[in-house]
């Protein structure tokens, strides 16, 4: 298990989306990926893309402008 | 048991595709869902920037329809390729600056390599005969058929009865009898189906999937062209035409000034690459400034932009101008009166 970051700041839904997703397909199931994003958009996007792809949130967090999403990677 | 075969569904977050998607589900077939991201989609971002969308929920419809049907949801970053779709398109425009036809060519094409690369069997789109000016006029439907390569593997469910029977109905994987021949601009049978599905709160976007549909935007993307003498544009260009109130007052310049804070946070993020207009004596936007400005160009800009500061009505006003690089010059420059902004100055 690996813990990974993947900064998404300054773009805009759906590229962090989009990233999220390019970068989870090069990880493997029980690794852990931290999105870092500055559009809050992705708060509702990453999680909904993480439910319909079988992926699961670990933990949401905002701090300032930016939020922080934590992924535990499934086999999908 | 026969084998269960798979579809690649075009999800546009619309009530169309997920309807498409779901008469297959029914019948059985393995449905996962594909998105393109162009740059232009009205998904997402807009309500990122302006303030005042914030009280609305964020939710990107292809997502939403997705997880409406179960299926997983592919999102493919176009960008780059699109470029050459937007600026030569062989079929030409619609009513504005939507490339409609070549699109939705270039779209199934890359439908088509998804799903010969994933193992698929066909292509559903939620096209119906009819519905719109451009793409889905009945002569035209063959034409995406026959180039994006796609041939009998694509299926339209919502007006399959109304077309020749594609591979998926011959062979048997599909029941024809119970797709749909919708046909026509009459949204009445699409609201039934979804009713009878159980959707509510679907999408209804007016005129089309794209911001290249609406005036305003292709009047930006226009200027943006004639400006610099060519076709052509990156993703921070085409972002920016979204946002603030935009205004030519010279054949050289554009000024970009905010509308509200939202904005303002948005435009802040260019200030590297744009020299920039912010008012210190009162409260006012945030105006970038695109082109090559004389002193006396500077001055005009800014009086521009204190007209939309709180202190337009002050006889002085205090501007920072900020370059690219960070070199800040401050000046003092009387807030122009309504009267003189021309209307033909706004884009
Ligand atoms: S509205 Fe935009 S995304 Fe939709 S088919 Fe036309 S050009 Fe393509």
């Amino acid at each position: 298990m690996s813990h990974y970051t993947l900064d998404a700041r300054n773009s805009l839904c759906p590229m962090p989306v989009i990233k999220t997703q390019n970068k989870i397909a090069e990880l493997q199931p029980g690794d852990l990926l931290e999105v870092v994003c500055t559009d809050p958009g992705a708060l509702n996007d990453i999680p909904a893309w993480c439910r319909i792809n079988g992926h699961r949130v670990k933990e949401t967090s905002e701090k300032g402008d930016e939020v922080a999403i934590v992924i535990e990677i499934n086999a999908g | 048991m026969s084998q269960q075969r798979k579809a690649v569904a075009l999800i546009s977050g619309g009530l169309d595709s997920l309807l498409a998607a779901k008469l297959l589900l029914d019948q059985g077939i393995h449905v996962e869902g594909i998105n393109f991201y162009t740059g232009f989609c009205v998904e997402g971002h807009t309500h990122a920037i302006r303030k005042k969308d914030k009280a609305k929920p964020k939710r990107n419809n292809a997502l939403w329809s997705a997880e409406q049907l179960g299926i997983k949801l592919h999102i493919i970053d176009i960008i780059e390729e699109y470029k050459d779709v937007l600026i030569n398109p062989k079929h030409g425009y619609g009513a504005n600056m939507n490339p409609c036809l070549d699109c939705k060519i270039f779209m199934v094409s890359k439908a088509k390599q998804w799903m010969e690369e994933n193992g698929f069997d066909f292509i559903i789109t939620g096209e119906v005969m009819g519905q719109r000016p451009m793409s889905q006029r009945k002569d035209l439907l063959p034409v995406v058929v026959r180039e994006s390569g796609a041939d009998d593997r694509l299926l339209r469910p919502l007006c399959a009865k109304n077309l020749a029977a594609t591979l998926p109905e011959r062979e048997g994987w599909v029941d024809r009898e119970k797709l749909k021949d919708f046909s026509g601009r009459n949204r009445k049978p699409q609201m039934a189906l979804a009713a009878e599905f159980g959707f509510e709160d679907y999408a209804t976007p007016a005129g089309g999937c794209c911001f290249l549909t609406d005036k305003n935007y292709s009047d930006k993307l226009v200027d943006l062209w004639q400006a610099r003498n060519k076709k052509e544009y990156e993703l921070d260009d085409i972002m920016l035409l979204k946002v603030g109130r935009h205004l030519r007052p010279a054949p050289h310049y554009k000024l970009i000034v905010s509308r509200e804070e939202g904005e303002n946070k948005f435009l802040k993020g260019y200030k590297k690459q744009f020299s920039s207009i912010e008012l210190t004596s009162h409260n006012g936007p945030l105006t970038l400034v695109d082109g090559k400005l004389s002193d006396e160009d500077f001055k005009m800009a800014s009086r521009i932009a204190a007209r939309f500061s709180q202190g337009r009505d002050a006889d002085m006003v205090t501007v920072k101008i900020t370059g690219p690089e960070g070199n800040e010059k401050t000046i003092e420059v009387p807030p122009m009166p309504a009267s003189e902004i021309k209307q033909e100055w706004y884009i």
